[in-house]
Parts: structure tokens; C-alpha cells; sequence
């Protein structure tokens, strides 16, 4: 039987122990717009719960807050109520459609620039230049004896670390509660037990994730690139090596002895240096490449120290590749990136996105849910009349109590009560007070004269007394004994 | 295995597996080490598992792991925490007379809530879900009518003490002779007394039937049952003028009742539900709808100078 060992000479290896990755520093247009990108997405998730945002008195005055005891999502002006979860469905199909759009036109970028591993990852290689030097000193660390300089390196490199780790863990459990108070509940150990935990696990994904495992996640864990694979197209940008233009690689030197024999890559692996996640892309387009265009920074500045036209490696899409080494030019990047099918997503996106906003615009915050009591269906009353009951949902989504009125209407002679009153000095309609932010439970008593149909559908409605007259109707049956019966 | 074809893969330097679909091959790529420690740390989690938490299954039940956790226990745990969430509206309503309780909404809605789940265990077999009675054998407490009365305190008497139980000396009694059965009237003078009552509760006109009845009537039945049918909660006669009939109205239900009444029966509750129970069953009955406000005084007012 032929095994790999036949082939190779040596057993195939079951298990691979990770290569170290040490990504030298660099400088240039991209590297400036992750930081840019870092600084913004991180502003977002440290800061965002701080914002306060004025309800009034009956509800919270944090702008982004996902109450979970009391199910309510607030966003800025926006509060969701859980019956209207459907918004959020909504948001996460606008951020699905918005990743489709993002891939077709410019290919892995929330890879390359606003993934959370990529972001962390990036702040974690940052410190580690910080602590140990750039990339010949962070090697030279790594393979060296465990020397007192080593071990006090290690020691400040992973509290930072933890640090960092702790502190994003801290801040994704602010978006839960009131920040400020949940803060100082958590350091005088008053807040919840599942604060602590949630806290302690997501310090430890940081720690790890960010510290540790970095390009693994996106290798060997994440579905997300290869779900983009098969998204992109021959039109998609691609952090590509301009192989017809830089084969075959030889040095400057080289270049310079026998200029027809040497194409413009010099081979000074600094492309392979500057890599996060440790890929040469002269191997072509990879799954470990998450497009970060870090090696398009480090290729143009080398080009410009040896005198060369910058984009020897660059962003390019699989049609232009083929058109340039065929020794045309490409599409302008405009075209490249408004085709039919952007459009077409970003239509979707926008159409979605106004719908939303546009139902938001409408909804009512008083509504009304009626259900008839089955059991009894309907009661005899001693002077022939019929009463049913119902009990209803009186839903205030104002930040204010309110005053309103329910009546019916297409019920002769209908009178109703609640517990609180009773039927003889019932009318034709109850007015109630709903306190602010709030589901009221009322039990409605209906009373109508015997003689009807058995079955009849009739509307009972609700409006506000206080301002806004918009309110809700819900149409339900009131029934009486069959003939005979 | 002989078919197998591996080899280098250009690409990625990787040998392949060997199988081929359609030109379709599979590269042999190593895992990564961390994820064979993450199987290693799964090993060593569900060791401890095993040692800490009821895992081998023994003849009678599981071990019992280290922790000494069970579902039971957990479920114990959580009804004593809930028991002791609950004390303080338990106490309180304890503590306050059923008659006050209308004037404390809370608690009142504490009580109705608190019945309706006792409801649900105890009285739901005769009373039927939601209070409605069951036609022709158990009256419906949702509706106006009541035999004994429906205020607060005289629900939570007739809970306390049941009706008819034989060997209590406090429990609401009363006995209607069996008329027909033990011959006191002969067939043709129940008639009249059922034309007589389906006259008064305006299901028939008047007749000769009914005004022979009428003098049946003033004889034998109006002691408890009222000179007009209005009935009498002292001895839980019911009104025979309106229309609510726990046994039936109509002539065939009427006869069967006079010749032989069912003078049903209800347990004592006293006995078997702490006062609380008791107390919180009443409201919930009182809020079915046909609760009658603590009336006694107004009435007797009303009666004195005959306005409402």
C-alpha cells in the first residue's frame, strides 16, 4: 500500500504545531486606514454605552441599551418591544444583504479591515511590537533561552493582554444595563452573578483569540471565508501578485546585469514580512488571506526605493488580471465597483432599510390584543341578558402613562365593565390609566341582550384620551346559547 | 486501498489523500496542534464531569457524583426560593380581612392570581374551568345568581364550610322534601306548581294550572323559596323568577326537581386548605364576574324608605 511516507520520504506529520507569525511594522496608505478603522470600530464598542440619550422618567436614559429583565431594546430615538423583534430580524438581514454587497464589490474586505479578530488581532500585534521590537527582535525572542529579559517581556506582554481582554469583556456587559451603574455594582461586587461570568468568559476569548490563536481563527474556525469564496466573482477585488509583471524575481542587482531577464519582484520578501496571518501572496489568492493590503504597502514601498511604478502587487480583480497580462488595462475602479450586481444589492439594502424606517415612522404605541374567554363562552344572566368576557392586552409603548378609552361598536345595547366597577353602573365605555411603558392585563366584562344571533362579531377598540387620539381595534365574537340550549 | 493515487499537491506543497471524484481530490492537511489539545482539555472535562455530577447509570439510579447535584434538588431549591419570594403578599394577605382586601388592588390581584391556581387544583372537577359550572349538576359562579350569597365574606364562609356536609355543624344546609317521591303533592298539583314557577319566571302565561299553583305554591314552598319566587339565601332557595335555572326550566326539569331535588352537596374546605388558600379562592371567585359588593347595609336602607 502507498502511504505519504513513500512520497515524501518522511512521515506526514498528524498534527501541526502553529507557525510563529511576527509581522514587521509598516507604513503606507492602508496601514493609515486601519488605524483609522481600528480607532473607529473600537471607539464604537468601548464608548457606545456611554452615550446617554433623554427618555424622560419612566425609562432608561442610556441611547443603546438591550434590556433583557424587562424586554426592551432601545437604540438612540428607536425603542423595540419584544412583539417587535421583527425589526431586528430586519437589521440582521440589511447587515447579511450589506456583507453580500461589501464581497462582490471590493471581495474580503470586513475580513481585511472590520473583523473583530482582525481588529483585536492587530491591536495584539501592536503591543507585541511595543513589548518585544519589531519582527527580527520578536523572532529572535521567541527562539532564544528563557532569560530573565524574556520572562519579564512575557510577563508585561501578556498583562497587557489581559488587560485589553478584561477591559472588552467589561464593555460588551455595559450594552445590558445602565453602565454607569452596572460599573460600580461590578467593582463593589453587587452585580449579577451572570455579569462576572460573562465578563470572565469573554476576557478569556479575547485573551486567547487575540493573543494566541489570531490567523487560526480565521484558517481553521471561521465559515466566513469560505462562504465569500463563493461569493466573489471574476469582477470582485482581490489583494493580487502582478505575477506577469514581477516573474521572475531576481535582485536589483540582477535586474540591473540583465534587464530583459528579470521581471519588476526583487524577492525581498518583505510582502511575506508585513503579513498578519503569515502567507506569501505570491502563492496567488489564498484562504489565509484576509485582504488587509498590508503587503500592497510594504511592495509600493519598496517599488518607489528601487525606482519602480508602485502595484506590483495590488487590488485587482480576476478579469482585469487576465486583461492585463494579456498587456491591456484594466476597468477604471469605478465600473469595477458599480455593475448590475452591486446595484442590485445595494437597492435591496436601501429598500429594506427605508421600509423600516418608514413602518417605524407609523407604527402606533397604543395597541390593543383581545381575547375571549372560552370558558365559559358566554354566561346566562338572571335577567336574560348575556354576558361574555374578555380580557384584555393594553399595550403603552409611550415613556408616559396615558389615559385611555375602550368602547365597542356593532353590539346593541352592549354595556361593559371591569372588576373595579360593576355592571349596574356599567356604560357604553371604560375609561382606563396605563402606566408608562407598560402591558396591562384587564379582564372586560360585556353585557348584551339575550336575543342575537349565537355568533356575532363585534369591534372593541381603544384611543387615547391624553393628545393623541391614534389608537387600535380588534374585532371578536360575543356569543350567546345556541336556540334550545 | 491498492487504487489509491497520492501525491504532492503543486499549490499548497500538501500530499493529497489519495481519492478522487471527477477529478475532485482531497489534500491531507495536518490538523493544528491546539485543536488536538482542545480534544485532550474535552477528555479531562468530561472526566471530571463524571467524578463531580450523577453520570454512571447503577441499578436504581445514576451515581451520585461528588457535588451530591440533582433536578430535584434543584427543583426544591427553586420552590423554596420561590415560597420565600412569595412570603411577604402571602403574609400580607393573610393579615388583612377578605372584606379589605377590594381596597388594595395589589393585593387583591395577588389573591385572584393565588386562587385561580388553587382553583385550578380544587374545584376545577365539579365547577368546571373558569368557574362555569356544569349544566344540570353544578351551578356556574361566574354569573349573578348565587344560592348562598356572592359578597366576599359569604364565599369565603361557604368555602370554609361547605354545603350539606352531614357531620359539621357549621356547613350551609337545607333540605327541600322530596314532593312527589314521598307523596306531600300528586302528580297534577306538581303541574300546577311548575305552570305556577314558569309563570312567575315569564316562560308561560298565567293559566288555570298556575293560579292552582299559585295556592300550592304560598303552602308549601314560599316558606323558603319566597312568597314571589325571589328566593332566600338564608337556607340557599334559589330565585325562581329570573333566568338562570342550575337544574333546568323547562317543564320536564321542573317536575324531576320538585318530585325529587338534588340538594347537592360541596366538601368543606376548611379542613383540607390552609385560611390563606381559602381566603385567595374566595377572590378569585368574586372576580369571575358575579361578585356582589358587601351589599347588607344598603339593602336594608333601600328596603326602609323603598328607594333604590
Amino acid at each position: 500500500m502507498a502511504s505519504p511516507e513513500d512520497l515524501s520520504g518522511q512521515p506526514a506529520p498528524l498534527y501541526e504545531a502553529r507557525k510563529g507569525v511576527y509581522p514587521k511594522a509598516v507604513n503606507g496608505p492602508f496601514r493609515r486606514f486601519k488605524w483609522a478603522i481600528m480607532a473607529v470600530t473600537l471607539a464604537i464598542y468601548y464608548g457606545t454605552p456611554w452615550i446617554r440619550w433623554d427618555r424622560g422618567p419612566y425609562a432608561p436614559d442610556q441611547a443603546v441599551l438591550v434590556d433583557l429583565a424587562n424586554r426592551r431594546f432601545y437604540m438612540f430615538q428607536i425603542e423595540i418591544w419584544p412583539h417587535e423583534f421583527y425589526y431586528v430580524a430586519g437589521l440582521l438581514i440589511m447587515a447579511g444583504i450589506g456583507l453580500f454587497l461589501v464581497t462582490s464589490a471590493v471581495g474580503r474586505a470586513w475580513c481585511g479591515y472590520a473583523c473583530p479578530q482582525t481588529v483585536w488581532t492587530d491591536l495584539f500585534q501592536h503591543v507585541d511590537r511595543m513589548v518585544d521590537g519589531d519582527r527580527n527582535a520578536q523572532v529572535r525572542l521567541a527562539n532564544g533561552p528563557w532569560t530573565a529579559e524574556k520572562l519579564a517581556k512575557r510577563v508585561v506582554k501578556y498583562g497587557i493582554y489581559l488587560a485589553i481582554a478584561f477591559w472588552t469583556g467589561g464593555a460588551w456587559i455595559m450594552y445590558f444595563a445602565d453602565a454607569p451603574t452596572l460599573t460600580l455594582d461590578f467593582w463593589t461586587g453587587q452585580a449579577a452573578l451572570v455579569a462576572y461570568g460573562t465578563v470572565a468568559m469573554l476576557t478569556a476569548t479575547t485573551f486567547i483569540l487575540g493573543g494566541f490563536l489570531r490567523e487560526q481563527v480565521c484558517v481553521y474556525m471561521c465559515p466566513w471565508p469560505r462562504i465569500q469564496t463563493a461569493m466573489m466573482d471574476e469582477k470582485s477585488l482581490l489583494v493580487t501578485y502582478k505575477d506577469w509583471r514581477g516573474e521572475p524575481r531576481g535582485s536589483v542587482k540582477k535586474g540591473q546585469a540583465h534587464p530583459s531577464a528579470f521581471g519588476d519582484c526583487i524577492d525581498c520578501n518583505q510582502c511575506v514580512a508585513v503579513c498578519p496571518t503569515g502567507i506569501d501572496i505570491r502563492q496567488g489568492p489564498q484562504i489565509g488571506c484576509i485582504t488587509c493590503a498590508l503587503c500592497i504597502d510594504a511592495c509600493d514601498g519598496v517599488m518607489a526605493q528601487v525606482g519602480r511604478p508602485r502595484g506590483l502587487i495590488d487590488y485587482c480583480t480576476l478579469d482585469d488580471a487576465a486583461t492585463e497580462k494579456a498587456g491591456g488595462t484594466g476597468r477604471p475602479i469605478r465600473k469595477t465597483l458599480l455593475r448590475p450586481r452591486t446595484l442590485i444589492y445595494f437597492g435591496v439594502w436601501i429598500a429594506i432599510g427605508t421600509a423600516m424606517l418608514f413602518s417605524l415612522g407609523q407604527r402606533t404605541r397604543l395597541d390593543l390584543a383581545v381575547q375571549h374567554e372560552r370558558s365559559p363562552l358566554y354566561v346566562q344572566l338572571s335577567d336574560g341578558h348575556i354576558r361574555n368576557n374578555y380580557t384584555l392586552k393594553l399595550r403603552n409603548m409611550e415613556t408616559r402613562p396615558r389615559r385611555v378609552a375602550v368602547s365597542v361598536s356593532g353590539l346593541a345595547d352592549a354595556v361593559l365593565w371591569t372588576n373595579a366597577g360593576s355592571r349596574e353602573k356599567a356604560g357604553q365605555r371604560i375609561e382606563l390609566a396605563l402606566p408608562a411603558d407598560s402591558v396591562t392585563g384587564v379582564k372586560l366584562f360585556i353585557a348584551a341582550p339575550g336575543a342575537g344571533p349565537a355568533r356575532q362579531d363585534f369591534t372593541i377598540s381603544t384611543r387615547g384620551l391624553d393628545g393623541d387620539p391614534r389608537g387600535d381595534s380588534d374585532i371578536i365574537q360575543f356569543d350567546r346559547p345556541e336556540a334550545g340550549q | 486501498m491498492a487504487d489509491l493515487k497520492q501525491r504532492i499537491d503543486e499549490a499548497t506543497g500538501t500530499s493529497t489523500v489519495g481519492h478522487e471524484w471527477d477529478g475532485i481530490e482531497e489534500l491531507d492537511t495536518p490538523m493544528p496542534r491546539w485543536w488536538l489539545w482542545t480534544l485532550y482539555a474535552t477528555i479531562v472535562w468530561g472526566l471530571a464531569y463524571v467524578v463531580l455530577y450523577p453520570a454512571w447509570p447503577m441499578v436504581d439510579s445514576a451515581t451520585k457524583g461528588v457535588l451530591g447535584w440533582s433536578s430535584r434538588g434543584d427543583l426544591a431549591k427553586e420552590m423554596a426560593a420561590d415560597a420565600k419570594r412569595r412570603a411577604p403578599t402571602v403574609n400580607a394577605i393573610a393579615a388583612t380581612a377578605i372584606t379589605d382586601l377590594p381596597a388594595k388592588p395589589e393585593l387583591m390581584q395577588a389573591a385572584v392570581q393565588g386562587g385561580g391556581a388553587a382553583f385550578r387544583v380544587h374545584c376545577v372537577q365539579c365547577h368546571g374551568a373558569g368557574g362555569a359550572g356544569v349544566k344540570n349538576l353544578y351551578p356556574s359562579l361566574t354569573d349573578d345568581d348565587w344560592l348562598w350569597g356572592g359578597d366576599l365574606a359569604t364565599i369565603e364562609y361557604t368555602v370554609t364550610h361547605g354545603i350539606r356536609n352531614p357531620d359539621h355543624k357549621a356547613t350551609r344546609t337545607s333540605l327541600m322534601p322530596a314532593f312527589g317521591r314521598d307523596g306531600i303533592l300528586d302528580a297534577a298539583q306538581i303541574g300546577d306548581v311548575v305552570s305556577f314557577v314558569r309563570t312567575i319566571s315569564r316562560q308561560e302565561k298565567a293559566s288555570a294550572s298556575s293560579a292552582r299553583g299559585a295556592a300550592l305554591f304560598a303552602d308549601n314552598c314560599a316558606v323558603c323559596h319566597g312568597a314571589g319566587g325571589e328566593g332566600g339565601r338564608q337556607v340557599g332557595a334559589p330565585k325562581l323568577t329570573d333566568a338562570i335555572w342550575l337544574y333546568g326550566g323547562d317543564r320536564d326539569s321542573l317536575t324531576a326537581t320538585i318530585t325529587q331535588p338534588r340538594n347537592g352537596v360541596m366538601p368543606r374546605w376548611g379542613g383540607r386548605l390552609d385560611p390563606v388558600t381559602i381566603k385567595m379562592l374566595s377572590a378569585y371567585v368574586y372576580s369571575l364576574g358575579g361578585g356582589e359588593k358587601g351589599l347588607a347595609p344598603v339593602a336594608e336602607g333601600a328596603g326602609a324608605d323603598g328607594q333604590p
